[in-house]
């Protein structure tokens, strides 16, 4: 079924799952990349730098998990979508509010 | 493929997806709106301290990361424990999943110390409207993780009861993706509300 990774198992019905192995890799990544995310708190960076460096983090382990954890890299697309659209409404409704308030040039 | 998960989890459906699943990643992409709301207030709201403490001086950083690392650590158990159950090995998934119920309660006792410390330090829900908006975001959340481990627990009693099984891994499947949920939200929350610098008094 799979012929891209030795990482991907199948199941029964068509599911294309990862391995456990996969798994604890991904959390390794996640956790290594949480650790790099807490280092910042006590290096002394500008936060010109520091915000878009960890909110970039934020971002990646976001979809990280969304793709492995939740299976929407395996998944039916429709899946994907449904989610996607909520997290694109709500980027989009609330980017409006916080610009209404003013968020991003009074903080 | 859609089709054949279909007929995996028994039923055929009008998209040839499992409506089960198909409910939850609705339910999850609405909820995205509620904790967007959440997070757009506390946003608004946390320069905000009036006399109370500000959350620059009050958030304990090394202590919210460790917390942070259980609950991300919860979703590695979580798909470890549908992983066993889909290979049918029944012994190891209630293993897995009674160490995320563990971890989840793990990460809730931290959050009802951080909550109690703030309160003796006196940052209390009315303190002021950044306190308002803090408690609520987080405890919103803390409300998800509850939920979400007595889930857990219901999966824990349905397996012991024999009726959580290989051919019902669904069920599983998508309590899993509700945790994993909460667990991306809180990725999203630790780096806003706690590691982008905060205002101080």
């Amino acid at each position: 079924m799979n012929t891209t990774t030795q990482n991907v198992e199948a199941h029964e019905g068509g599911h294309d799952h990862p391995t456990d192995a996969k798994y604890i890799r991904v959390a390794i990544v996640l956790g290594i990349v949480t650790a790099l995310e807490v280092a910042t708190y006590f290096v002394n960076i500008p936060g010109a730098i520091l915000i878009p460096v960890l909110l970039g983090m934020m971002v990646f382990k976001f979809f990280y998990v969304a793709a492995w954890f939740m299976h929407l890299r395996f998944d039916s697309p429709m899946f994907t979508k449904f989610f996607v659209t909520g997290l694109v409404l709500a980027t989009l409704v609330y980017g409006v509010l916080l610009t209404v308030f003013e968020f991003w040039t009074k903080g | 493929m859609a089709d054949a998960a279909a007929v995996d989890h028994g039923h055929r459906t009008g998209t040839g997806l499992s409506n089960n699943k198909l409910l939850m990643w609705v339910f999850l992409g609405s909820e995205c709106l509620l904790f967007g709301g959440l997070i757009s207030t506390y946003l608004i709201y946390r320069s905000r301290y009036a006399d109370g403490p500000a959350p620059g001086d009050i958030f304990d950083i090394p202590f919210t990361s460790v917390s942070s690392f259980i609950l991300l650590m919860s979703s590695l158990t979580m798909v470890l424990s549908l992983s066993a159950l889909q290979r049918g090995d029944i012994r190891n998934n209630r293993v897995w999943l009674l160490a995320t119920a563990l971890l989840g309660s793990l990460f809730i006792g931290g959050q009802v110390y951080e909550f109690t410390t703030f309160l003796r330090e006196g940052l209390g829900y009315t303190t002021s409207p950044f306190s308002s908006a803090f408690f609520t975001l987080t405890g919103f959340h803390g409300i998800h993780v509850s939920l979400g481990i007595v889930m857990l627990v219901s999966l824990l009693i349905a397996s012991f009861r024999g009726t959580l099984t290989k051919e019902r891994s669904e069920t599983v499947e998508i309590v899993g993706l509700y945790w994993h949920f909460v667990d991306v939200v809180w990725i999203f929350i630790f780096t806003v509300i706690y590691l982008v610098p905060s205002p101080t008094s």
